[in-house]
């Protein structure tokens, strides 16, 4: 009995994982590949192909808030750049983040998109009129 | 004289009947080890005749570390480990292993070495020394003298590297807040500035007094500039000078991607030894060096596109490594543990680059350059390897072990600290 129950719950908890991948719509899976691209130019290289980021140095993006939280905060925080530390999970993260305005309004949302949905991270897309939005209130 | 002393040595350690104590060559003295290496060697990969075993474990990102002549260990935390910033380790029955293990200091750092009496002990804007007893023994963890204060810390480059040398002085690594002294820092199309403002306080190495309390930028010495981070720094007393090892350049793909392709970027520019005297300007940010045009290059950020060379008044360095595989620690050997060949040369612990991606990530060793009268005699090599447990490294964060601190023990074993996996190694001859 309890075997039946454990099968079914994972079961279920797969079937709505599929269900998930699945309700992301053409357009975000097409921005995801596109924000893959770009990642891999722009960001890659400090954040590296994992997501992991480096000790010290460059902060991970894999499950933080930084990234799966606020959307306005995020967009903020790739328009603006960096040259604080960052703190995250205790451990902290020193090297300076440029801000990366020469990327259009539609670049930040498939670069934000893919890092939303990648490295273990499943959290809402961003689209273009949203960066835009953000984009007029950053000075 | 020294050769009847010697001979007087090797007959009295005969006579007594030590089988620790052993002839090679004409008037060179060997001392064995009483250590026995780990089965597996620790997981290291080591030149014929080397073995390592593990000192200590589970440490909180230990930095630099000193050995005493007692064989006690200092290490620097980079995190405290139960609110202390050092911890002192003891092996109570001699089998290499640390047995007993006490922490002092409240802050957390990356400088560690003793000299004539004292433990100095470096924080990001700090530097400290305790005095020790006659057991090399800190006498009171409470009460450290603040010897250098006020130090430049902007997050990049941090770390406050050190080292003393036979004349009372104390050499303090002060990094450069920036990658290559744009206006906007590690941001495409911001231009180099010139003159570079960091230069007057940091990207260079300062000297102070290692018994004057409270210093500060007033009463020291930019002894040599144009060097944008050291970690590993050590003077070679068989030389009587400094030598630096100098963390180059990263980004020039994705800063300038038309002159640098990602492959070339992962391998320039070179990491750097540096031997530095007072007023030695080594370079940063106008040039770098090309370790395969064997040249020093404008950098692109001050109109340089990759072939100009530049720099007429900054020093070649004494050695070129591959890029980006960031030197955190510096020794030269001084023991009688190791073959002759090791004698008064250099062993540099590499950290493992990070900046290499796309291309796999490397470094994570222990090299090692032969020296004779101060100047590099031969080729570098790698001494110790296997620290990262794998091949293809990705990310930095997918290592094992990442080598930072070297310390020599006092029957000339080496020990190497691993802020990764906080692990203490300890490499002897002869096993």
């Amino acid at each position: 009995m309890k075997k039946i129950i454990i099968t079914t719950a994972a079961f279920c908890c797969f079937s709505l994982y599929l269900i998930a991948r699945q309700t992301q719509t053409p357009e975000v899976q097409e921005s995801i590949a596109r924000g893959e691209k770009l990642y891999t130019l722009y960001c890659l290289s400090c954040h590296q192909k994992s997501g992991n980021g480096v000790p010290h140095m460059n902060p991970p993006l894999v499950k933080t808030s930084y990234v799966t939280g606020d959307i306005k905060k995020l967009v903020t925080w790739v328009l603006k750049g960096s040259t604080e530390n960052v703190e995250i999970d205790g451990k902290s993260y020193s090297n300076n983040m440029p801000a990366q305005t020469y990327l259009k309004d539609d670049q930040i949302a498939d670069v934000l998109t893919y890092v939303r949905n990648s490295f273990g991270n499943s959290s809402s897309a961003i689209t273009a009129t949203e960066v835009k939005a953000i984009r007029a209130t950053v000075k | 004289m020294k050769k009847t002393l010697v001979n007087s040595l090797l007959l009295a350690a005969l006579l007594t009947g030590s089988a620790t104590v052993f002839a090679k060559g004409k008037d060179s003295l060997r001392v064995a080890t009483t250590v026995k290496a780990d089965a597996d060697n620790a997981g290291l990969t080591l030149p014929k005749g080397f073995g390592a075993l593990v000192v200590a474990e589970n440490l909180n990102e230990p930095r630099h570390i000193a050995v005493t002549k007692e064989g006690d260990v200092y290490v620097k935390l980079a995190s405290l480990q139960g609110g202390k910033g050092i911890l002192w380790l003891h092996d109570a029955n001699g089998d290499g292993k640390a047995d007993e293990q006490k922490g002092f200091g409240n802050f957390k750092g990356t400088g560690m070495y003793v000299k004539d009496g004292y433990l100095y002990a470096s924080s990001d804007e700090e530097v400290f020394r305790y005095k020790l007893d006659a057991g090399d023994k800190v006498i009171n963890g409470n009460a450290p003298e603040k010897i250098v204060t006020g130090l430049l810390s902007r997050h990049e480059h941090e770390a406050k590297a050190i080292t003393l040398d036979n004349s009372g002085n104390i050499y303090v690594n002060i990094g450069a807040y920036s990658n290559a002294c744009q206006v906007k820092d590690r941001t495409k199309g911001s231009p180099g500035m010139k003159p570079c403002p960091i230069l007057d306080s940091a990207g260079g190495i300062w000297q102070f007094k290692a018994n004057q309390p409270n210093q500060t930028y007033g009463t020291g010495v930019r002894y040599a500039t144009g060097l944008r981070n050291v970690v590993g720094i050590n003077w070679n007393s068989d030389d009587n000078s400094l030598f630096v090892m100098q963390h180059g350049r990263d980004q020039l793909h994705d800063l300038f991607p038309t002159m640098f392709d990602a492959k070339q970027s992962a391998e320039l520019p070179a990491e750097c030894m540096f031997q530095v005297q007072k007023g030695t300007n080594c370079g940063w940010p106008y040039v770098y060096y090309d370790q395969l045009q064997h040249k020093k290059i404008l950098a692109p950020e001050f109109g340089g596109d990759g072939k100009k060379t530049a720099g007429e008044d900054a020093v070649d360095p004494v050695v070129a490594f591959p890029g980006h595989l960031a030197p955190n620690g510096l020794l030269f050997y001084t023991g009688n543990q190791f073959p002759e060949k090791y004698k008064n040369g250099a062993f540099i612990a590499f950290h493992g680059s990070w900046n290499r991606a796309p291309e796999p990530q490397k470094g994570f060793f222990v090299a090692f350059v032969p020296f004779k009268n101060g100047k590099p005699s031969g080729d570098w090599e790698i001494f110790a390897d296997g620290f990262a447990g794998g091949t293809n490294i990705a990310s930095p964060g997918d290592a094992k072990h990442r080598p930072c601190g070297l310390a020599q023990g006092p029957d000339g074993s080496l020990y190497v600290s691993d802020d990764q996996g906080g692990t203490i190694f300890r490499i002897v001859y002869g096993k």
